[in-house]
């Protein structure tokens, strides 16, 4: 197990380099300036733009740059944003609370109506409630989170005036008024991003449920004369939950990805909206540092997955 | 016509004759009126800035909380490294600088006592320097003294080379001299008329030499108070996402009686135009929301909701169309869209008369930009008393038709004309902008009834306003036919507006594109009435060269002006917001109010 860790970790440090190689070729042919509006400013004499890329390090060759680049990074340097001339890890860091806040709510919603609704539909299938969910899981993971966004936006914060629709990360509100203002604000982007997920999820669920309910070892549980519930929880779910397990950590990074737009719709400060508006600024440094995380990430849950998947199901070794 | 403007205003100076009795004869020579009251403020026969900032009502503080929304974040707080309006804007929350422009044009004291003029002293009369006389009194949020020594300390820091400040342009040519603790003297190399550059409004925000002493240079950027600003003004900082929410407070010290008004500030960035509208003019969750190119009939729905009320703010922004002087498919020495060829069809007054009466101006105004866009048949709109009478826009096939058989370009394969081997068929290149789109079609379907054909060209927005030298779709280079754009006017002096067609500043590889004439026009008139009105210190003479410029290009038809873009923005109804075009959205803050 330790030998087998090792070598996997080993193994990302080539994937980790040549995902960066890939990354910072793309930005660098990618066109478009960060000093755009500095261009098209008639107050701005040329030579202080050129003063200002070559003190950001933009006139030397690419692969010098990478270099440049590389090294810093094992440092732990990750460079400096072009536009808020702050180091990239500052603003990452300003951004992962209120990411993480959101994407795990959501990720705890997506499980809380995926399980049950799944393993219900699963233990009575084609029954009327198997349609129902099945329809409604359809049309979840159907309809893009943009247009469930402005859909819940347009019901919830114009006709009814119930939630707000922008999301502010410093409340002026203490104690429970605090919380209660926290809800309201988080309710729309949560539900939007985890409906989504769930949606996809009830599918995975049910058939991974199905899969075992057939099971001879399920039969000769009922047959002990075990009670129903117990059947289901003990020797139906728990065997189905191991690729389950799987599919939820694969998704992660996923999420990080579905998120921009959801941010972007209701101005949540996450990592995703500084992705976005990095794009559009071309702010290099930012996007680079931001993409490299996602691509560790997806590295990272990888692996993971591959450890759950052995833990949760002995028959599976690592050599 | 200005020998007679010259009597009339000498007679209103002396008294003999009214302001009104003024405004009517100027109307009789074909003048507006609020370029008549201009033309008085300019040559000092009225109060300068009497009506140009609207009252401050309010009698105490504490007027609670207002809130802002920017469909932009801001990223970073110096006012001297800020990209793009979003960072000028939130920087100018805390600093100030010592004027500020209102929107009709004049200057608006911030920091100074008073507006520098020949009257009181301040303008030499031979316009080779201004001396500000400084407020005294005024304090920094940290309680240290303004002084002279700041400003003299903002110069410096904003033009060092090693700094890489953007602001640095408004601080070349010039030397700035501390006369005592409160009075500064810039002094010009050259006779300048237009010395309200530096110190003023967005590039001349003021900073604390103390605080910043010590990073003028390479370290500028490792100062603490690039992201925890200490200003002057009405309200100081609290906290800094960058990317995401600025807030302020009311600085209890403030220079001006009574103000501020709100007790903190918060402005809140990201999102789009759309949705920030409807935070406003609809939920009314915010107070303000910035920049609204968003279709009129959008907001006009919104509006209905009767909550808040579109703000539109007149200014010199223009988006038009350019015909280029130069060929864009012949290459010289690589280059194309060089200066040494001519357009083959362009170069015709024919064509290009008959190209501007192919625009529709007034149905683009009405049905694609509504108010966010008033037709127009001037480049140079404002300030009023620069905008040209003599130009008309009239939308014609006929006339076009005719004009074109005369000039012997007859229809040849497929209704296209053409003459000498020649066929007009341009390409025509916008940024991707659906009303940009819209207003493409519109031409072409004209220029189709006139024999001429258009191939629409469409470019990325962050592609075409590049300026990647290896990218052959930036607008600067050019290699089209056709193309249109809409060009700031920053300031309210036209002389840095006008360059864009001086002959010097032609855009080509020699410059790395970056000269400003991108239409590559070139007229020896123009140049020399360009640099006359750069040393021209009479203000009456100095309109009318501009005017005069406005009219050789826009005559020429190698540009078409099409709408005028005004600053369009959103308020609630109780709010009183001071804005400007010339200046920055907050730039008096400290008089924005609510009522009841």
């Amino acid at each position: 197990m330790t030998s087998y860790l090792i070598r996997r970790l080993l193994l990302m440090i080539p994937s980790i380099l040549g995902i960066s190689v890939v990354l910072f070729t793309v930005l660098a042919m990618a066109p478009g300036d960060p000093f755009e509006e500095l261009a098209t400013n008639p107050a701005v004499p040329p030579e202080v733009r050129a003063n200002l890329r070559a003190s950001l390090g933009l006139d030397d060759p690419i692969h010098i740059r990478y270099v440049n680049w590389l090294f810093a990074m094992l440092k732990g340097d990750w460079g400096f944003s072009f536009v808020s001339r702050i180091p990239v890890d500052d603003l990452i860091l300003q951004r992962l609370p209120v990411t993480i806040a959101v994407i795990g709510a959501s990720q705890v919603l997506a499980l809380l109506v995926a399980l049950p609704v799944g393993i219900y539909a699963a233990t009575r299938p084609y029954s009327i409630f198997d349609q129902i969910a099945n329809t409604l899981a359809f049309v979840g993971f159907s309809l893009p989170t943009f247009f469930t966004g402005l859909l819940l936006i347009l019901l919830f914060s114009i006709h009814l005036d119930w939630f707000p629709f922008v999301y502010r990360t410093q409340l002026d509100s203490t104690g429970w008024q605090w919380w209660w203002d926290q809800f309201r604000q988080s309710i729309m982007p949560v539900t939007v991003l985890g409906l989504f997920q769930g949606a996809a999820l009830v599918r995975f669920v049910r058939s991974a449920v199905l899969d075992v309910i057939r099971l001879d070892h399920v039969t000769t549980a009922r047959a002990k004369g075990i009670p129903e519930r117990a059947v289901i929880t003990r020797h139906v779910v728990r065997n189905a939950m191991i690729p389950v397990v799987t599919l939820v950590a694969l998704q992660m990074p996923i999420i990080f990805g579905g998120a921009i737009v959801t941010e972007q719709i209701f101005r949540v400060p996450g990592i995703g909206s500084l992705l976005i508006s990095a794009v559009l600024s071309n702010d290099t440094p930012v996007i680079m540092a931001v993409t490299f995380v996602f691509a560790c990430l997806v590295i990272l849950f990888n692996l993971i997955a591959d450890l759950l998947y052995g833990w949760l199901d002995p028959r599976i070794s690592y050599r | 016509m200005e020998e007679t403007l010259r009597d009339l205003i000498g007679r209103v100076k002396r008294g003999s004759l009214s302001r009104r009795g003024f405004v009517k004869r100027v109307a009789a020579l074909g003048l507006t009126a609020p370029m008549a009251t201009q033309l008085l403020a300019v040559t000092g026969a009225a109060p300068a800035a009497a009506q140009s900032v609207p009252a401050y009502a309010p009698t105490r503080r504490g007027g609670g909380a207002l809130r802002i929304l920017y469909w932009q974040a801001s990223t970073l707080l110096n006012p001297h490294f800020a990209v793009g309006t979003t960072n000028q804007d939130s920087s100018r929350v805390f600093y100030e600088p010592l004027a500020g422009w209102a929107t009709d044009g004049t200057l608006h004291p911030v920091l100074a006592a008073e507006i520098p003029s020949v009257e009181n002293g301040g303008l030499s009369p031979d316009g080779r320097s201004v001396t500000w006389k400084l407020k005294r009194g005024v304090k920094w949020h940290d309680g240290q003294d303004f002084s002279a020594d700041d400003v003299v300390f903002t110069a410096a820091y904003s033009r060092n080379p090693q700094v890489g400040a953007t602001t640095s342009g408004s601080y070349q040519g010039l030397n700035v001299v501390k006369v005592d603790d409160y009075t500064v003297r810039v002094e010009f190399e050259r006779p300048t008329p237009f010395w309200a550059d530096a110190f003023v409004a967005t590039a001349g925000v003021i900073i604390p030499r103390h605080l910043f002493a010590n990073f003028n240079g390479p370290n500028s950027r490792d100062a603490p108070t690039n992201l925890r600003p200490v200003g002057t003004g009405a309200y100081r900082f609290v906290s800094f996402a960058p990317g995401d929410t600025l807030r302020a407070e009311a600085n209890p010290n403030y220079h001006k009686p009574n103000r501020p008004f709100f007790d903190t500030v918060e402005i809140k960035g990201g999102g789009d135009a759309v949705s920030a509208a409807r935070a406003v003019l609809q939920t009314a969750d915010f107070d303000y929301a910035w920049n609204l190119q968003v279709e009129d009939e959008i907001l006009q729905r919104l509006e209905a909701a009767g909550r808040g009320k579109v703000n539109i703010v007149e200014g010199g922004n223009i988006e038009f169309i350019q015909l280029n002087a130069t060929d864009p498919n012949v290459e010289v020495n690589g280059e194309r869209s060089s200066i040494t060829t001519q357009h083959p069809a362009f170069r015709d007054p024919a064509v290009r008369q008959a190209m501007a009466l192919l625009v529709d101006r007034e149905s683009i105004s009405r049905f694609i930009y509504g108010r966010g866009g008033p037709a127009t048949p001037n480049f140079l709109n404002n300030p009023p008393r620069f905008r040209s009478p003599n130009m008309r826009m009239e939308f014609n096939v006929a006339r076009a038709n005719e004009i074109l058989d005369r000039a012997g370009w007859a229809r040849g394969q497929g209704g296209i004309r053409q003459k000498d081997g020649v066929r007009l068929r341009f390409v025509f290149q916008t940024s991707v902008n659906a009303p940009r789109q819209r207003t493409q079609q519109i031409i072409r379907q004209a220029a189709q009834r006139a024999g001429i054909e258009i191939e629409l060209k469409t470019v990325t927005a962050s592609v075409f306003f590049s300026s990647d030298v290896a990218n052959p779709d930036t607008f600067t280079k050019f290699y089209a036919d056709m193309q249109m754009y809409t060009t700031t006017m920053t300031q309210a002096d036209p002389q840095r507006f006008m360059n864009q067609y001086v002959s010097w500043e032609i855009s080509s590889r020699a410059n790395s594109w970056q000269g400003r004439n991108i239409v590559r026009w070139r007229n020896e008139e123009y140049d020399r009435i360009f640099r006359e009105a750069e040393g021209e210190l009479d203000p009456v003479k100095r309109a009318a060269l501009f005017i005069r410029m406005n009219d050789l290009i826009v005559g020429s038809n190698h540009i078409i002006p099409i709408v005028q873009r005004p600053l369009v923005s959103a308020s609630l109804n109780n709010l009183r917001p001071v804005l400007s075009a010339w200046d920055s959205t907050v730039w008096l803050l400290s008089d924005w109010w609510r009522e009841g």
